[in-house]
């Protein structure tokens, strides 16, 4: 730094600052990795906008249903207010949408011609989705930190492991619902084909999660559309882990998290949060390829 | 010294359509090579290939002495790419853009920050560094994306039309760096271009039409080829003029315009004997060299801006390829 500036200050020219690129290396791939990352953090905090608009739907879903319908289901809760009951699902939820708006900015960038830089680049187009993912990833859940804040508002009360768990959850679907995100990106090439995805998928996703109903005593298709969601396996371990946290009674425990069941046989967690985990590399795996096979 | 680029019966084909149809050319280390052509002559769709953008149909190109095919990655950490569209991020001051570009490309750490002020430097932009690329005119953020392409030293820089849409002013501007880049860095250039008057300052072009190189050569020894020069004279007496050039030099001239007008090889050499030997008094002589135009029109048959207005069919074509090419495609 210092012989250029030197140099420029003498007003002679500047000596020629040379540099090589190395050849490729895991070093250089993790760098690469950090960088997509830390290209998303920078976005997300020019866009305070956003953090504001992607708050409005899960609030309203929160408090503006929660509050409405719990003059019509005060008979079925077993006490429980339906707001502490939509609350998990509205944790789930928030972190969907940020993941998904973060995926679609790659149908932004290929309509700017950014997404050109970061596929000419000597680095594997792996390493280019994987810090897509991280960032999607890191960005929903500092979002969905603002709604764990709220517990106090639907009589959740704090605790590091509530907190900690929660968290965890979130990152991972983040992570998850990022990759499906990006994978579905690869063939979209126009960002009003992306809107329609998000509400052709994303919104059936989120309604037949069991993120505003218990999932027991389905009609059938409904049932059935229940389990082959991803977002039910998200929403049923947030929820266990909310109500954990809770004093309830048995019959409230029974008919308000009645966890998912497989033909009868009822799912642990560590399954559903599995399957969350599982379904995330499948869709990054796919993502990859895409990527790569493109030219 | 090794070529910098070694190309070799190169072809592209997107279903029945053949882009580029077997070219071949050998570009030295240290030159400023340039494409010119029209639009959908198959300008990008080679210059794509020799940036391991799209895979070739057929023959083969080395690039900084690495096969474009078999050794994709060698080729792209000694490239610098400025594509004709623009592909910086907006959201991000121009400094964010060149360091997350380091970063992509593995740059040494310590040598990041010098290496942006001297490219900055270069290009004009340094006091502008931490303003956000939106906010920058469309001559700035080319200079941008010119400083970017240089920020890993690259042993080849591909300009796509560099220059295409911008005022004159800041075509001039951004023909001064490629000439202080040849001077300050050890960088071969190639670039395209449809402009006439730009391809002038390349050491060497070649003319492409209809995905095949017709001409090769020096812009001066390709106007030559051309042949001869113009020469007009105005005289009080035009047809003893006519007849005195028949007599003394062996030329056919004829009235063209109201002036005595002939075509002679090297008429810069012509003009003084002309003074000399013609034996009558000239009132006025002009003399008109060759230009590119003229070039290209001897190889093609019609003029540069011609054949982008008949050549629609082909451009939709190009189009289409851009879009079969998916992730870079242009829209």
């Amino acid at each position: 730094m210092s012989a250029t500036e030197a140099g420029t200050a003498l007003g002679a020219p500047a000596p020629v600052v040379t540099v090589r690129v190395p050849p490729r290396s895991f070093r250089s791939e993790l760098r690469a990795i950090k960088v997509v990352w830390r290209r998303e953090l920078i976005r997300f905090r020019n866009e305070r906008v956003r953090i504001v608009t992607s708050l409005a739907q899960p609030l309203l879903f929160l408090f503006v249903l929660g509050s409405g319908l719990q003059q019509l289901s005060a008979a079925s809760t077993h006490g429980v207010d339906l707001k502490t009951f939509i609350y998990p699902g509205v944790l789930c939820i928030s972190v969907m949408f940020t993941a998904m708006f973060s995926a679609a900015s790659i149908v932004w960038d290929r309509e700017f011609g950014f997404l050109r830089e970061m596929m000419v680049a000597p680095v594997r187009r792996s390493s280019i989705v994987i810090g897509k993912c991280f960032g999607g990833a890191t960005v929903a859940s500092l979002q969905g930190v603002i709604l764990i804040a709220l517990a106090w508002t639907v009589d959740v009360p704090y605790s590091l492991s509530l907190i900690l768990g929660v968290f965890a959850l979130q990152l991972l679907l983040a992570f998850s619902i990022t990759a499906f995100g990006v994978m579905a990106a690869a063939r979209i090439k126009q960002m009003q084909s992306f809107m329609g995805l998000m509400q052709l998928v994303v919104m059936p996703m989120f309604f037949i999660s069991g993120a505003l109903f218990p999932v027991t005593e389905l009609p059938g298709w409904l049932a059935f559309l229940n389990r082959i969601d991803p977002l039910t396996y998200a929403v049923s371990p947030m929820r266990s882990i909310i109500f954990g946290h809770l004093d309830l009674s048995k019959q409230a425990e029974a008919a308000l998290n009645p966890g998912i069941t497989w033909f009868g046989w009822t799912v642990p967690m560590a399954l559903e949060i599995f399957t969350v985990f599982a379904l995330g590399m499948v869709m990054l795996g796919i993502a990859i390829w895409e990527f790569n096979s493109g030219e | 010294m090794p070529a910098a680029i070694s190309v070799k019966d190169l072809r592209k084909s997107f279903g029945d359509f053949e882009a580029v149809r077997g070219v071949g050319f050998e570009v030295e280390a240290g030159e400023v090579f340039g494409f010119l052509g029209p639009n959908g002559a198959g300008k990008t769709t080679t210059i794509n290939m020799l940036c391991t953008l799209a895979k070739p149909s057929g023959g083969s190109a080395t690039v900084a002495g690495f096969d474009v095919v078999a050794s994709r990655d060698d080729v792209r950490r000694h490239i610098g790419l400025v594509f004709q569209d623009p592909t910086l991020d907006g959201y991000l001051t121009a400094a964010q853009n060149l360091r997350l570009h380091a970063e992509l490309y593995g740059v040494e750490k310590g040598l990041v920050a010098p290496r942006m002020r001297q490219v900055l430097e270069m290009v004009g932009l340094w006091e502008r560094r931490d303003g956000q690329v939106l906010t920058f005119s469309g001559g700035m953020r080319r200079r941008l994306e010119i400083a970017r392409g240089l920020m890993h030293s690259p042993r080849v820089l591909f300009l796509d039309e560099p220059t295409i849409g911008l005022n004159p002013q800041t075509r001039n501007s951004i023909w001064g760096y490629i000439r202080q880049l040849q001077e300050s860095e050890d960088i071969t250039i190639f670039m395209t271009t449809h402009y006439m008057d730009e391809a002038e300052f390349c050491g060497r072009i070649a003319i492409m039409d209809h995905g095949e190189i017709v001409a090769l050569d020096t812009p001066e020894a390709l106007k030559e080829q051309v042949g001869a020069d113009r020469i007009r004279i105005e005289t009080d007496d035009d047809g003893a003029a006519i007849a005195a050039i028949e007599a003394r030099f062996g030329l056919a001239a004829g009235v063209s315009e109201g002036a005595v007008t002939f075509a002679v090889p090297d008429g810069e050499e012509f003009v003084p004997r002309l003074f000399a030997e013609l034996g009558m008094p000239i009132r006025s002589v002009s003399l008109s060299r060759p230009t590119l135009d003229d070039v290209f029109m001897s190889h093609t048959g019609t003029t540069i801006r011609d054949a982008e207005e008949s050549d629609g069919g082909a451009r939709t074509k190009n189009k289409f390829a851009a879009q079969m090419m998916g992730g870079g495609g242009r829209r």
